[in-house]
């Protein structure tokens, strides 16, 4: 699959489960059990996310910079900054680790 | 971009208090959730993407955390495929609140499809936080065009600002997509159950990194996800 056609089926993939919900019934989603499956879901994913774009290098795990960004984004977070500004400073963090090293 | 969203700028200020609640709500959310659009284009380029991809992804998929994970997936040499799954199953949720918008408005025809690509997270939450039927239409069409509108734009703004910046890792841009998933994160960390969830989604996602094939890990925290979700006590 080459990236413009990945880009095409995550987009038609993404509007058909939007338009699904649509066509579902809403007792067949509107059950605690399907609500704590999309919820756990989207946690797990935003985890693993952070995790996998902060340690690997390819199908390795490195421990550089990165981790400055994610020290420095939580503690941010922890004070409640917008996240625009999360993002500038995780930037910043990791551009200041690799400047020094 | 400057215009576009100096004008909805003026606009709000000029008549914010003759506005119904619905509305300015969903004209702040769209103002603050369309000016991430830049860190998403920006990372989009820095992840390899060309600009009219990072713009593609943007207008077609139109949600957020599945672009973000499709770019992380791409960056971390994830297969294309892996990143399709990621996304997809980020935007799982998408289908939920598309029951609970379709419950409230009752959408035909074109419009169903026009709402359908509009529910997000923004446009569903602004709905879903008004108790009159007119104001809960008028929230989600505000947030949802609005976010549409501003979204896209300061993708496009990022993207070409991004292209412009050469070597994305001497500008810390690894360090901005490691940031924005835990900010994305963040807000639902909230209780001991999800926090624990978010770590041994972690932990599985780390372990796994050196075993299989990049974008696989990922998947594996999916499923530990939904087990978590479907076998998880009730409350």
């Amino acid at each position: 699959m080459t990236l413009w056609q990945a880009i095409i089926a995550a987009g038609l993939i993404a509007f058909v489960t939007k338009l699904a919900g649509y066509a579902v019934p809403a007792r067949w989603l509107q059950n605690p059990r399907m609500h704590r499956v999309a919820g756990a879901l989207t946690v797990a994913l935003l985890a693993s996310l952070t995790v996998m774009n902060t340690l690997a290098a390819g199908a390795a795990l490195s421990f550089d910079a990165r981790l400055a960004a994610l020290g420095v984004a939580a503690l941010a977070l922890w004070m409640r900054a917008p996240f625009l500004l999360v993002v500038v400073l995780g930037a910043l963090a990791s551009a200041l680790v690799r400047w020094w090293a | 971009m400057d215009e576009l969203s100096g004008k909805a700028h003026t606009r709000a200020g000029v008549r914010l208090s003759s506005l119904t609640p619905a509305v300015r709500m969903g004209l702040s959310i769209a103002v603050a959730t369309g000016l991430y659009g830049i860190s998403f284009g920006a990372l989009a380029v820095a992840a390899g993407l060309s600009v009219g991809q990072a713009m593609a992804l943007s207008l077609l998929m139109f949600t957020g955390g599945s672009q973000f994970a499709f770019i992380g997936v791409v960056a971390g040499g994830g297969s294309a495929g892996a990143a399709v799954g990621a996304a997809s199953l980020l935007g799982v949720r998408n289908a939920v609140y598309g029951v609970q918008m379709n419950h409230l408005f009752l959408p035909r025809g074109w419009r169903k499809a026009l709402m359908a690509q509009l529910t997000i997270d923004e446009s569903a939450a602004t709905t879903l936080s008004q108790d009159e039927a007119a104001e809960q239409r008028r929230g989600f069409w505000t947030a949802g065009v609005g976010v549409f509108v501003l979204w896209n734009a300061f993708t496009l703004a990022g993207a070409v600002l991004g292209d412009a910046l050469g070597d994305a890792r001497r500008w810390g841009l690894d360090g901005a997509a490691v940031a924005a998933f835990l900010g994305l994160l963040w807000p639902r960390l909230k209780g001991r159950e999800p926090v624990a969830l978010a770590l041994a989604a972690g932990l599985v996602t780390a372990a796994a990194i050196p075993w299989v094939a990049p974008g696989v890990p990922i998947l594996l925290a999916a499923a530990l996800g939904a087990a978590w979700g479907w076998w998880g006590h009730a409350r």
